[in-house]
């Protein structure tokens, strides 16, 4: 294939040459931007939290009538009973927080007693010897807690923390080595002892200021009672979802009345918990998503209107090409390479155009750099894109009769 | 001479529905999409009391100092107990309130129902008069009240539907937490959004209206607890709520109206005044490093409009501009394709005015009709944004008539915008060139 003579011939469509190239690196420009985002946000929100979210359910509690701290803790300690023995509950324990829940606490833990000196943040969660049954977790070395180890804290400045179970990347934080069963860190003024590591267990937090600090969880032997009022996280047994979901918060009411459970939002399922979590991740990666479908789909119909344009203004010049004996796989590929050369100019400066873009994103929004490969892949598919488009219109051009040539207009 | 040059559009345009269809979809498409994504945008970037705030102020005090700074430098952006209750003491703006969120519950009157959790806002009397918060019956408390931490209650509309079928219930009681609250005034609809008399706690955007506002004394007297966020430096040394007032652990907001140059100047003055003296009496060991912003540089500051809403509205920008692109490349084959036409009229007489307004007509009429069409994906989409974002940010954006209006400026504004380098082309046909080759 000779490029000279379409070199030639798209200086006499200057303008049209350079619109569509224009075109084809604007779209590549934002089609790469907006496939970066879309796996960004499919990285973060595929992000598994570590326990059993389909079988588990999430009460937020409050009692009416201010109880004392005595009281409030008799009132969990019943409240736990009474969810133990519904018919379809696993197993159930009170805590403060849960994973995707975005609210909890985070303290800094580290080898000294100092504030300063710690080495990373950690949520920590609220536990008792009931919680590695309930949320379905791997205990991969030490011991879950006992009962005689679980206390009542007033609030989160009277915790005792006297034995921890950490997840296991917090524990590999901690002691690369991998000798962190049994050693003491520091939450407080007092130190901690490991007492066991689960594998995963992710934060509460799914927005960014924990994404360095996603899967560094701790658990404490303690359960709090405030009037901010308990939450329990259940464990229902297979097939059982629906009825407890329906039937709980009237089991809490008949073996107590006193107390709120929002109608709205008192009982959630994790799994929905987790839908709420990511919802403006999801939405993100849908919208553009759906931009990249309708940015592909303008350009390669605006391909396809121009090639049809142009090979209909040069029917008489293809009838005299195969009438001087061009076959016409000639012709169709001559339209082919016209493509690709537009296509080519148009992915350079798109390139260019991509990561500028990104740089200026990184810049005002704060996003992360983009890996090349995005352009590498969105050359690809603008330049097949292009190949694609202008078939159609260059196998109408290939099929232009010789006689054409006789033609006049 | 208008209608011919309709006339001329639409027959061009029916004689190539293919491409018209094309170019009508490619402007209705970039339209729609800019168009979805700016509703979210005007939705969440909104002045939410335009013709006061810049004469409401936050101010932000240091009272962590260096350690607990983050990387910009900025002090925490709300307030410690002590520091809440040292700046109303000393009252040195017009109006000003502390204020933080409770969640107490309430008893419903009536056997059997079970008691609800109510949330709201504790604040000082000045809250009311400082936002201008609307009243449809009674007012809010007295400096009074704050003081003697009176057990009286503002409560919303909408509470007051649902607890006295609307009805003017100024003076009655309600029970929360326990103790009966005399009820002194009932809001008229006040949804302000962002929310920005609480930021801290909402992060910009709420779909559920605070239910009470109750005086900020009484609720620290009760040891109504804070229901919102609570950020601490360090562990609190001593238990419970009491403990938490005597922490640096920040939760409460506070607002300040100062009317004037001279007011800002003298506040900021204060504040200085203020850490200093923290710093002598030993509380400090820092320089001053306070903020004072008014409504919309505080609503700034804090990210109030997600970066998301404006990295999505750029992306859609980008979109209408390949669409642009798209359509002037085939309005621009277009037109030429029809130089012979061009070159049989302009020989007979027309000038290139003329031929500027035929093509325009035409391009206008895309435009048009691709405004309709965006129409349609526009509200789509509004509708749509509720299945994709979250619910307290969609529920803002929606579809009024100043929105449809926009859609068709935009389209029919963009079409001429792109038809003008082809229109340009057209009118540089020379009559000549054209009858002499064919």
């Amino acid at each position: 294939m000779q490029i000279k003579p379409i070199l030639a011939a798209l200086r006499h469509h200057k303008s049209g040459t350079a619109l569509i190239a224009l075109q084809i690196a604007l779209t590549l420009a934002i089609v790469c931007n907006a496939l970066f985002i879309i796996r960004q946000r499919m990285a973060h929100l595929s992000r598994p939290t570590g326990v059993d979210e389909a079988s588990l359910l999430v009460i937020q509690n409050q009692w009416a009538g201010k109880p004392s701290t005595d009281e409030m803790s008799s009132l969990m300690a019943a409240d736990l009973a009474t969810l133990r023995q519904l018919p379809g509950v696993a197993d159930a324990y009170a805590t403060n927080a849960w994973p995707l829940g975005n609210g909890g606490i985070s303290f800094g833990m580290g080898y000294t007693p100092e504030k300063q000196a710690s080495v990373t943040s950690t949520a920590i969660y609220f536990a008792d010897q009931h919680t590695l049954p309930t949320l379905g977790l791997k205990l991969i070395a030490g011991r879950n807690f006992q009962a005689d180890e679980i206390r009542q804290a007033k609030d989160v400045s009277s915790m005792a923390l006297s034995e921890i179970i950490v997840t296991r990347d917090l524990a590999e934080k901690m002691f690369p080595r991998g000798d962190a069963l049994g050693k003491a860190v520091y939450l407080s003024a007092k130190p901690s002892t490991i007492v066991g590591i689960v594998e995963r267990m992710q934060v509460p937090w799914v927005y960014s200021f924990a994404d360095n600090w996603a899967e560094r969880s701790t658990l404490v032997p303690d359960q709090l009672s405030t009037l901010r009022g308990d939450n329990y996280v259940v464990r229902v047994k297979p097939g059982q979802m629906d009825a407890v979901f329906d039937g709980v918060s009237k089991a809490l009411f008949a073996a107590n009345r006193l107390r709120v459970i929002s109608p709205r939002d008192g009982v959630q399922r994790l799994s929905d918990v987790r839908t709420k979590a990511y919802k403006s991740d999801r939405g993100m990666a849908i919208m553009m998503g759906l931009i990249c479908v309708v940015l592909l789909a303008i350009t390669a119909a605006g391909i396809v209107g121009l090639t049809s344009f142009w090979v209909g203004q040069r029917r008489k010049q293809i009838g005299v090409r195969r009438a001087l004996g061009a076959t016409r796989r000639n012709i169709l590929d001559y339209f082919l390479t016209e493509n690709l050369l537009i296509s080519t100019g148009g992915v350079i400066v798109g390139s260019v155009l991509a990561v500028g873009l990104n740089l200026g994103l990184i810049a005002y929004f704060e996003l992360n750099r983009m890996p090349l490969a995005y352009v590498g892949v969105g050359v690809l598919v603008v330049l097949l894109l292009g190949q694609l488009a202008t078939l159609a219109p260059a196998l109408r051009a290939s099929r232009v009769s010789p006689v054409e040539a006789t033609r006049s207009v | 001479m208008f209608s011919y040059y309709l006339e001329l559009a639409l027959r061009s345009l029916k004689r190539s529905p293919g491409l018209t269809l094309l170019m009508v979809l490619a402007i209705g498409f970039g339209v729609s999409a800019s168009m979805t994504t700016y509703s979210v945008f005007r939705a969440v970037s909104g002045d939410p009391i335009p013709w006061k705030s810049s004469q409401l102020f936050v101010p932000q005090i240091d009272m962590w100092g260096p350690a607990g700074r983050g990387a910009d430098g900025e002090p925490p952006n709300a307030l410690d107990y002590i520091d809440a209750v040292a700046l109303m003491r000393d009252h040195r703006a017009k109006l000003q309130s502390a204020s933080y969120r409770v969640a107490p519950t309430m008893e419903v009157p009536g056997s059997g129902r079970h008691p609800i959790s109510i949330s709201g806002h504790a604040v000082y009397s000045e809250f009311f008069p400082m936002l201008d918060v609307p009243f449809a019956y009674g007012s809010g408390w007295s400096v009074d009240a704050d003081t003697n931490q009176a057990a009286v209650v503002v409560i919303s509309g909408k509470l007051n539907q649902k607890m006295f079928d609307g009805q003017n219930s100024v003076g009655k009681t309600l029970d929360i937490g326990g103790k009966d609250y005399q009820i002194v005034g009932v809001l008229g609809k006040w949804d302000p959004q962002p929310r920005f008399y609480d930021v801290v706690d909402t992060g910009g955007f709420d779909t559920d209206t605070d239910d009470v506002f109750l005086p900020f004394t009484r609720a620290i007297a009760v040891n109504m607890n804070n229901a919102g966020n609570t950020s601490c430096n360090s562990n609190p040394a001593e238990a419970g709520f009491a403990g938490m007032q005597r922490s640096s652990c920040v939760w409460i907001e506070f607002m300040a109206e100062l009317d004037d140059a001279t007011a800002i100047q003298k506040y900021r003055e204060y504040l200085d005044g203020y850490a200093l003296a923290q710093k002598s009496a030993g509380r400090f060991t820092w320089a001053p490093n306070n903020r004072l912003r008014d409504v919309p540089a505080f609503l700034d500051n804090q990210h109030v409009v997600p970066s998301d809403t404006k990295v999505s509205l750029l992306v859609a920008l980008g979109l209408l501009i390949v669409c642009l692109v798209n359509t002037v490349g085939l309005l621009l084959a277009k037109f030429l394709r029809r130089s012979s036409e061009i070159g049989v009229r302009r020989a007979l007489g027309a000038p290139q005015a003329a031929i500027y307004a035929q093509f325009l007509t035409e391009a206008g009429i895309v435009g048009l009709a691709g405004g309709v069409v965006g129409l349609v994906f526009t509200a789509l989409g509004v509708l749509g944004v509720g299945m994709v974002l979250p619910k307290d940010i969609a529920a803002l954006a929606h579809v009024n008539f100043s929105l449809l209006l926009l859609t068709l400026v935009v389209a029919v504004i963009s079409a001429l915008l792109a038809g003008l380098y082809p229109t340009f082309r057209a009118s540089r046909v020379q009559p000549a060139w054209q009858l002499k080759s064919n």
